[in-house]
């Protein structure tokens, strides 16, 4: 049985914080689950996608996460608990529902999980998705630990039915990547077949409707903060007259922070779990019994500006402080001795801090960046292109996915990347500003999420570029999860359809499409060749399986290549396609015969034909 | 319990993620707090992979430069560039098998020196273990086992509110079964070796 459904209560468990909250879920009772995947949220998916297999949990990989919140939000007003994960930039996605399913609320529970990245270890930006809570007048929770997320999930739900609303469970990466011991509660019947009472006053968007809908959610939002007010989540520790106000992961540092400084007894905490709308009243009384207050929160000054409104309010003019001179800042993650040190700053405390090491004889070390596998197909589709595209002048906008590390040298093709999708419409605005060649590169699973909008625009509007799917067959930056072009018998699951891309575009419209397999090298270059001179939108689809996803299904050749006496050192293959199976060994290229996959493009490439399959099979 | 704080860095592939894991195991089994953090998104695609892990009472799962007790580096180049996390107090063990980076193959960039390496780290942290992981884990049965061969180095230095009999019975629970025996070779071998290294 799959270790979330263990009907075990008590049993003490280490969990990674993504699978304690897909716990909380599961002893919550949830029954319709969907997401989107994105990182750091998307553990708690692959949870709920194993643990359906096993029960009656429902689950789907949703096209994106607009239509993942629609199904929920669906799911929810039939009766039954439901849960959208996806991560912070996802929100912006689902965004146009978050807003108005405010208004319309809902019947049973609805967890909405967004989690937000500081410092975008995986992400195209590190906003705050707090926002979106006051944006759209929905309670919001943020957990600061692992054992935490996992209690405060089953609340969310019990919040959300309470108030008829979504509730938002922000977490960030680092409650999501953080392990922490766990102990499992009870788990909650699910019910799992729902129905939905026609209620057209609630539930029709139209503006008659909508204008009532406001007042309700201005009333629901009242009752919101007379529930933060009261919330366990939002609690005081320790005492004295100087106060912190924190919450997330900063609670934990700053616990850390006045144990080691042995300043409990003079620093009391306010810690905010239930953060949208902000405990009006606790926060008051809490700014009378101190004389100085530190904000504490990673992201934008949120609390900050709250708790000094809430300050004025009460004419206090105690010093409130957080992203002030010298102190946090709005940028990426806190750690505990930045925490420790502007505590101490602050409230004027003594600490030295660790010294430092002297690093300043450490000779360069050489980077180590993140690089497309060996045999990556969107290694050799990027080579095709340039030469296809050879003495044109070129922009390459690109898309979100493994393949956008393809701007790393020596391939060097990405020039304009923003987010999910935009690879298409930048395309048409690139063509529409310009008169340069316009080439475009998106992933099959990105290419359903929203790529498909811009390519019907393109249509449309008649623009000019060519753009390239890079079809790997799999969603493979975020793990390998299913997308609609997946053939889900490979993976001996069934209910489930294929699409397939080349249907789709053809009955776009689109007058050029040709797929091409990325690892015929010279065939796809003229290929790519005849799409670039057609004047008007073109689509390539360059089709091959992730590496990473064919191992996983053992349908790899089992055939590595090694460099022959022939090789005359014109290193083209280090030089323009760079894969990593190539190491010097002196001055003489070899090939690591345990990374490499057989994909031949190097092979393909070699001017003296010196690269050459190895007669033994691989061991 | 004073928090005894360890820094593991590797590159993707080197099976710090399970190592990890059987650290939490035997602490659970020890019945020692500990919380863990892994940076792991990229772990696939050739970069670095490093995990936290705070033994002891503390709620922070992270750990702030020059605050590590411990440093385990499976690969010498990431040891090194760890060393921002270390102090002088420092316990250091790593591995001193390279695998260059692909920018050194490419020409941007000069692998470390490795007997420098070696003397830089020796000079500015308490101690410092090296040793071949991967001629001992291959010693063991599997080039794979290199990680339960840097924890057994790892747990001879005493530093971990650890013993090795609970990291044995977590690699028992924790590791694939036809693994199981090889692990613990690996885990012994690395042990020894760490203890040679003492004496």
């Amino acid at each position: 049985m799959h270790k979330l459904l263990n009907d075990d209560p008590g049993r003490k468990t280490l969990l990674l914080g993504n699978d304690a909250i897909a716990r909380g879920a599961i002893e919550a009772g949830v029954a319709v689950t969907s997401t989107y995947p994105g990182t750091p949220s998307s553990e708690i998916s692959l949870s709920f996608f194993q643990a359906s297999q096993e029960s009656d949990l429902y689950f789907e990989y949703s096209v994106n996460e607009k239509v993942a919140l629609e199904v929920s939000a669906a799911a929810a007003n039939s009766g039954l608990r439901s849960m959208s994960v996806m991560k912070h930039v996802g929100l912006n996605v689902a965004s146009d529902v978050l807003m108005t399913l405010a208004y319309l609320g809902v019947k049973s529970g609805l967890v909405i999980l967004t989690a937000d990245d500081p410092l975008m270890f995986s992400s195209q930006n590190e906003q705050d998705n707090r926002y979106y809570g006051k944006l759209s007048g929905l309670p919001v929770l943020e957990p600061s630990s692992v054992e935490e997320a996992k209690e405060m999930v089953k609340s969310a739900f019990e919040i959300s039915e309470t108030l008829q609303e979504p509730v938002l469970f922000r977490t960030t990466t680092r409650i999501n990547h953080s392990t922490a011991v766990v102990e499992y509660g009870e788990l909650q019947e699910r019910k799992t077949k729902g129905y939905f009472v026609k209620d057209p006053e609630n539930m029709v968007a139209v503006p008659a409707v909508a204008r009532n809908l406001h007042v309700k959610l201005l009333e629901n939002i009242k009752k919101a903060a007379a529930l933060s007010n009261e919330s366990p989540f939002n609690f005081i520790s320790g005492a004295g007259r100087l106060g912190i106000i924190c919450n997330g992961v900063s609670y934990g540092y700053a616990s850390d922070a006045l144990d080691e400084l042995g300043v409990s007894d003079q620093i009391k905490v306010l810690r905010i779990g239930f953060s949208n709308p902000m405990p009006d009243r606790l926060i008051k009384d809490f700014l009378k019994t101190c004389d100085k207050v530190l904000i504490i929160e990673e992201g934008e000054p949120v609390m900050e500006e709250a708790v000094k409104a809430f300050a004025q309010e009460e004419k206090l003019t105690l010093p409130i402080n957080g992203k002030g001179e010298g102190l946090f800042s709005r940028l990426f993650e806190y750690d505990p001795t930045l925490v420790k040190t502007c505590i101490a700053k602050y409230f004027d405390f003594p600490y030295t801090a660790t010294t430092h090491l002297d690093l300043s004889n450490i000779p360069e070390i050489p980077v180590r960046p993140p690089t497309l596998c060996a045999g990556c197909s969107h290694r050799s589709v990027y080579y095709e292109v340039k030469q296809a595209a050879a003495g044109m002048d070129v922009i390459y906008p690109s898309d979100i996915g493994c393949y956008t590390l393809g701007y790393l040298p020596p391939l060097s093709m990405t020039d304009f990347v923003i987010c999910m999708g935009a690879s298409t419409g930048t395309s048409c605005g690139f063509s529409v500003a310009t008169d340069q060649k316009v080439v475009s590169f998106i992933g099959d699973s990105t290419f359903f999420h929203s790529g498909i909008s811009g390519l019907i625009n393109a249509v449309f509007n008649k623009h000019n570029f060519t753009l390239v799917i890079l079809d790997n067959r799999i969603t493979a930056m975020t793990g390998h999860q299913p997308n609609p072009g997946v053939d889900m018998t490979e993976m001996n699951f069934d209910g489930y359809d294929q699409i397939q891309i080349e249907d789709l575009v053809k009955s776009l419209g689109v007058q050029h499409i040709a797929v091409t397999n990325p690892y015929n090298i010279k065939k796809s270059i003229a290929t790519i060749k005849d799409a670039l001179e057609f004047k008007g939108v073109s689509v390539i689809i360059a089709r091959k399986k992730c590496t990473l996803y064919a191992q996983s299904l053992k349908q790899l050749p089992d055939r590595a290549f090694y460099v022959s006496d022939k090789c005359q050192n014109h290193r083209n293959c280090i030089d323009e396609i760079a894969c990593p199976a190539f190491y010097l060994d002196g001055e003489k290229v070899q090939i690591n015969s345990d990374l490499c996959v057989g994909c031949a493009t190097c092979s393909q490439i070699c001017p003296e034909k010196a690269i050459l399959p190895l007669k033994k099979q691989k061991s | 319990m004073k928090p005894t704080r360890l820094i593991i860095v590797a590159v993707g592939g080197q099976g710090n993620l399970l190592a990890s894991k059987v650290l939490g195991e035997a602490a659970l089994l020890s019945n020692v707090p500990v919380r863990m953090s892994e940076v792991h998104g990229m772990a696939q695609r050739g970069g670095v992979v490093e995990s936290a892990i705070v033994f002891g009472d503390a709620r922070s799962t992270i750990i702030s430069d020059g605050e590590a007790d411990l440093l385990v580096g499976f690969e010498p180049a990431e040891t090194l560039r760890a060393l921002n996390k270390c102090n002088k107090k420092t316990v250091v063990v790593t591995n001193l098998t390279p695998l260059p980076p692909f920018t050194v193959t490419i020409g941007s960039g000069v692998y470390p020196e490795l007997e420098n390496l070696q003397r830089l780290i020796r000079e500015k942290t308490a101690r410092l273990i090296t040793l071949d992981a991967g001629d001992l884990a291959k010693t063991a049965g599997s080039f794979m086992a290199v990680n339960m061969v840097l924890l057994g180095s790892l747990i001879q230095t005493g530093v971990l509110p650890i013993s090795a009999k609970n990291i044995e019975e977590a690699i028992r629970t924790t590791t694939k079964k036809a693994f199981v025996d090889i692990n613990l070779k690996a885990f012994e071998l690395g042990f020894a070796e760490a203890q040679k290294a003492t004496l």
